[in-house]
């Protein structure tokens, strides 16, 4: 029995059809039990939305096998690169076309701002889809010189397989791109869990995938808790990767499950505590600029906020009066707002959270130079908060800048006077996922980004990504890429075969 | 006022009045040409006039040569990212799917193919060429490679710049496609020259160009002679790259225009005559459906087709009976009939060309097993033709005759057949038969030919590449290959701390 809810969109004096369902071989399909439905917020308002159905167990298994299916019969290796191409596009198509619903449920669920969505979330993710949708056709292995006179060599790059892909709820149509689309490109099936924060725009997009004319299994979504349906993608015996994106903490069990089940290759995007470095060489308007978009877009809940930055002694003072005032002219709002640049934090778990953080820096002393105070009305709102006078060891330092990700617009800024320091400074974390540093001087910019240990190092810039440049983590920020072609590595199997026409062998040797 | 182009067709598989311009394309616009003249475009079922096309002249070449410098260095180049060129390829593609019938209809009518194998083969190989280019415009890596910390260094893969094309008559669109796809993916404008004989699906491309919003200048497109327009743009000392398809011969002259002009870089697809071996263990009812295909699809008209068949002798007998058959069956008939496999030859100068090899083969001695004889009374018929008895020196057997007229040839050794297959100056593809999986892949490795095709022949994919050793050609198209032709390899330098 299909279930369905139409969700009013404020101020647009619309309504927007959503299935809530679980989406396995094309179909919307109540659950087999054994799950509670999940929930869903409006975090502008705090008031419900809706509720999903949530995946349990029984029904992953479910979902794995209709993948598994698929890729034995109508996916994997019995379809084309030219056909997985033709409907990959087909897809970005779709999802340009229903860009305007796309990014009303967006706004709705996850609260960043409606034109942000259309534009730059939904417009990235189908430029997305097309770029990976170029590439289904130009998979390559090698042929490679044994002996020509015998044998050849040749690498078949096949696709692994049945994928298990989780996503956050920070960019959830993004990331479900980014997922999705090279995972489908090399030509493996997918079993989607979005987050259980904003499962909303993945079952929308479901059934995108239905009219675009992909096979049944090829792609399935399953909303659920992590505990229930990312543990059991991470330890099922016959999903063959799993991909996640989210905090450290769950990527370590998810790896852990993987391991101990059946090895299932693992890659992950986890968090980061991104250092942004400002020399004194640097236009420092700029820089601010880069320094505020690094830390508020997304109200800061982006895996690479610059959330430390470090600024030479020479010009800290100059620097943060600029910043400040960068930071103040954002507005946090309704992301239903025309004015709104900011939305609220996506949740009352993230909210409660980052107010404890914002509060225990307070009482340790730490210096708050702009917001740090709750609104009173309704809405799961942080505003631009920066704390400054940050040193190594004041207690908030430590807990604040080498443990712990904020995932808020909260910005902590420290002072330091040689590269050395600055350096030192930024590589102290076990994360390593984005960088950013700012200067005039074209050697100290090449040095500094090649001593920075992060995955992605921005010169004079920040968080501006492409689909066609890899991104990814070092240490605890992650194993594996996504975007680029690297992104094709994660999802196939490399399989040689020896072919020998010539070689005779002599036996007992 | 420029020409237009305006047919009523009125057949059993295709009815439509189709209209569009026919005059020199440049920026965008579609004029006379220089001198005024036209070119008669002539039907090969008849031999008559089907219409006139604007005459392009070298003036006009200096014209399209200027517009395309000046698109490559404000819109196009590396002004333009890749994604926004992959997106207006991708949109050329959905226009050429719009027009699939129309496409195919006029490239049956100009070129004699049937309208079915217009369909089956030209349109969905030129489709999915440009959509195959389209997915690698914003691919095209350069490398970073470490050597020092002191230096920087990095390639970027550039676009050449402006590149002339010149393509051959036998599959219009679809090497139209061939070298647009690549070129316009790495970002270098294009001056094309069509083949006078075949230019209408390119004009029709002209304005599919225009309105999925390529920026003027981008690509042009003349119809002009080889020896005015065509040699003009090989000597032309502001075109940095010449890429062109059709004979050996011409392809000589091409590639000396260019040494004694400015040394533009030259890829060219020229001649085969492309050996087809059989061995006595060979499917052999597989190995006569290919072959069939390999010398009669197209009329015989394919630069890689397979003419030159040799059958080992245990098999011959058999061999040779079916593949008569089969090539007897051919129905030959009017492009738009429905049955009809093969339509008339391109021209009547081809025409001429084919029955003088055929009469070459009579007089030299060999026996003519089929055909050798014209079909019909009017037009460009020929009938499917099998020489048997040849010796290897004779004209049929060394000579590319580009028509319906295949050689076969017996044989014992296998060292010996390799050795007859490579004995040629061409060297485009090769087309080995046998169930033995292991002789087979020696036989084919062994073969002096860019393509290899093992129990198949003229199969061809937008991603694997196509090209010629010896004198059948330089450098390759399709697959990314292809991209390698209009990329200017950059190397910069950073230094970062080395003191002189």
């Amino acid at each position: 029995m299909a279930s369905f809810v139409e969700l009013a969109i404020p101020r647009l004096n619309t309504k927007v059809k959503v299935s809530t369902g679980l989406f396995i071989n094309n179909e919307f399909v109540p659950s087999v039990g054994g799950a509670d439905p999940i929930t869903v917020y409006n975090p502008a308002t705090e008031q419900v939305l809706c509720s999903v159905t949530g995946a349990s167990e029984a029904d992953v298994d479910k979902a794995v096998v209709a993948a598994r299916n698929a890729f034995r019969t109508t996916w994997g290796k019995n379809v084309t690169g030219f056909e997985r191409s033709r409907l990959i596009n087909k897809l970005a198509d779709l999802m340009e076309r229903d860009a305007e619903i796309l990014a009303q449920l967006e706004c709705l669920n996850n609260g960043k701002p409606f034109k942000i969505a259309r534009d730059f979330d939904i417009g990235d993710s189908v430029a997305c889809l097309r770029y990976y949708a170029g590439w289904a056709d130009k998979i390559v292995g090698q042929s490679i010189e044994i002996d020509r006179r015998t044998k050849t060599a040749v690498t078949h790059p096949d696709p692994i397989g049945v994928c298990g892909q989780i996503i956050p709820w920070n960019y959830p149509i993004m990331m479900w791109a980014w997922k999705v689309a090279p995972a489908l490109a090399v030509g493996c099936t997918i079993v989607m869990k979005p987050s259980e924060i904003t499962p909303l725009t993945a079952l929308k997009l479901s059934e995108l995938v239905v009219e675009a004319g992909f096979p049944p299994g090829v792609i399935n979504t399953i909303p659920s808790l992590g505990s229930i349906g990312g543990a059991a993608l991470a330890a099922h015996k016959d999903v063959d990767k799993v991909a996640f994106t989210g905090s450290t903490v769950t990527g370590r069990k998810i790896m852990e499950a993987a391991a101990k089940s059946n090895l299932k290759k693992v890659s992950l995007e986890l968090g980061g505590k991104s250092p942004h470095i400002v020399f004194e060489s640097a236009d420092l308007d700029q820089a601010a600029n880069w320094a505020a978009l690094g830390i508020l877009y997304n109200t800061g809940q982006d895996c690479t906020a610059g959330s430390r930055v470090y600024v030479q002694d020479t010009v800290y003072d100059k620097f943060i009066d600029i910043l400040k005032g960068k930071a103040a002219q954002l507005a946090i709002g309704d992301g239903f707002d025309e004015k709104t640049g900011g939305g609220p934090v996506v949740s009352k778990g993230q909210y409660d959270r980052i107010w404890g953080y914002i509060e225990a820096g307070k009482k340790e002393g730490a210096k708050v130079i702009l917001g740090g105070e709750k609104r009173s009305t309704p809405g799961w709102y942080v505003d631009p908060t920066i704390f400054t006078d940050i040193s190594p060891n004041m207690k908030i330092v430590r807990f604040v800048n080498c443990i712990v990700q904020i995932f808020g617009p909260v910005l902590s800024v420290g002072r330091f006077s040689t590269e050395e320091e600055a350096i030192k400074l930024a590589n102290d974390t076990t994360y390593g996922l984005g960088a950013g540093l700012h200067s005039n001087d074209q050697a100290q910019c090449h040095r500094v980004s090649s001593a920075l240990e992060a995955g992605t190092v921005w010169i004079n810039q920040y968080n501006l990504l492409y689909n066609n440049v890899p991104f990814g983590g070092k240490k605890q920020s992650g194993i594996g890429r996504e975007l680029g072609s690297h992104a094709l590595e994660e999802y196939i199997s490399t399989k040689a075969v020896h072919w020998n026409y010539g070689e005779k062998l002599d036996w007992p040797l | 006022m420029p020409t237009t182009f305006s047919y009523d067709f009125k057949t059993e598989v295709y009815t439509k009045k189709l209209e569009f311009p026919t005059g020199v394309f440049i920026n965008n616009e579609f004029t006379e040409g220089g001198s005024k003249t036209t070119i008669d475009v002539i039907d090969p079922r008849t031999g008559q006039v089907i219409t006139q096309v604007d005459e392009a002249t070298p003036a006009d070449v200096e014209r399209a040569v200027a517009a395309a410098r000046k698109a490559f260095e404000t819109t196009w180049g590396l002004n333009c990212p890749g994604v926004e060129r992959g997106k207006l390829l991708y949109k050329l593609a959905e226009k050429m799917e719009e027009h699939f019938d129309d496409l195919a209809a006029v490239e049956s009518l100009d070129n004699g193919k049937t309208f079915s194998w217009a369909k089956n083969a030209d349109l969905n190989a030129a489709i999915s060429c440009i959509r195959y280019y389209a997915g690698w415009a914003d691919k095209n890596h350069g490398q970073t490679i470490e050597t020092s910390e002191a230096k920087l260094a990095y390639t970027r893969h550039e676009p050449k710049g402006v590149c002339g094309q010149i393509i051959a008559w036998n599959f219009p669109l679809m090497l139209m496609a061939w070298k647009l796809g690549p070129a316009l993916a790495t970002g270098c404008s294009v001056v094309l020259k069509p083949s006078e004989w075949t230019p209408l699906t390119a004009l029709m491309m002209a304005s599919y160009i225009k309105e999925v919003g390529f920026p003027p200048g981008v690509v042009n497109i003349l119809i002009g002679y080889g020896h005015t327009v065509g040699q003009r743009i090989a000597e032309h000392p502001d075109i940095d790259k010449i890429s062109f398809t059709g004979s050996t011969l011409v392809g000589r002259k091409i590639q000396e225009a260019a040494a004694k002009s400015n040394l533009k870089d030259v890829t060219l697809e020229l001649g085969g005559k492309s050996p087809n071996i059989v061995f006595d263990d060979a499917d052999l009812e597989q190995a006569v459906s290919w072959s069939s295909h390999g010398i009669f699809w197209n009329h015989g008209q394919a630069c890689c087709a397979g003419s030159r068949i040799f059958v080992q002798a245990g098999i011959y007998d058999r061999f040779l009976e079916e593949f008569t058959k089969k090539a007897a069956a051919i129905k030959l008939g009017d492009p738009f009939e429905r049955d009809a496999y093969q339509g008339p030859q391109v021209s009547q100068i081809q025409y001429d060309r084919i029955m003088d090899y055929i009469a070459s083969g009579k007089s030299q001695g060999a026996t003519v097993h089929l055909g050798g004889e014209r079909h019909g009374t009017e037009g460009f018929w020929i009938q499917p033709t099998i020489f048997t008895d040849t010796k290897p020196d004779m004209r049929i057997v060394r000579e590319e005759i580009f028509g319906p007229v295949g050689v076969v040839i017996k044989f014992t050794d296998e060292e010996d057949v390799i050795r007859q297959a490579n004995d040629t100056e061409y060297g485009l593809a090769s087309a080995v038969f046998s169930r033995d999986i292991d002789r087979a892949l020696k036989v084919a490795h062994r073969l002096q030919a860019g393509t290899a095709w093992v129990n198949c022949v003229n199969t061809l994919n937008a991603s694997i590449p196509f090209g010629g050793f010896k004198q059948s050609g330089i450098g390759r198209e399709l697959g990314e290959y292809a991209l390698h032709s209009y990329t200017n390899v950059k190397a910069v330098h950073v230094n970062l701390g080395l003191k002189m």
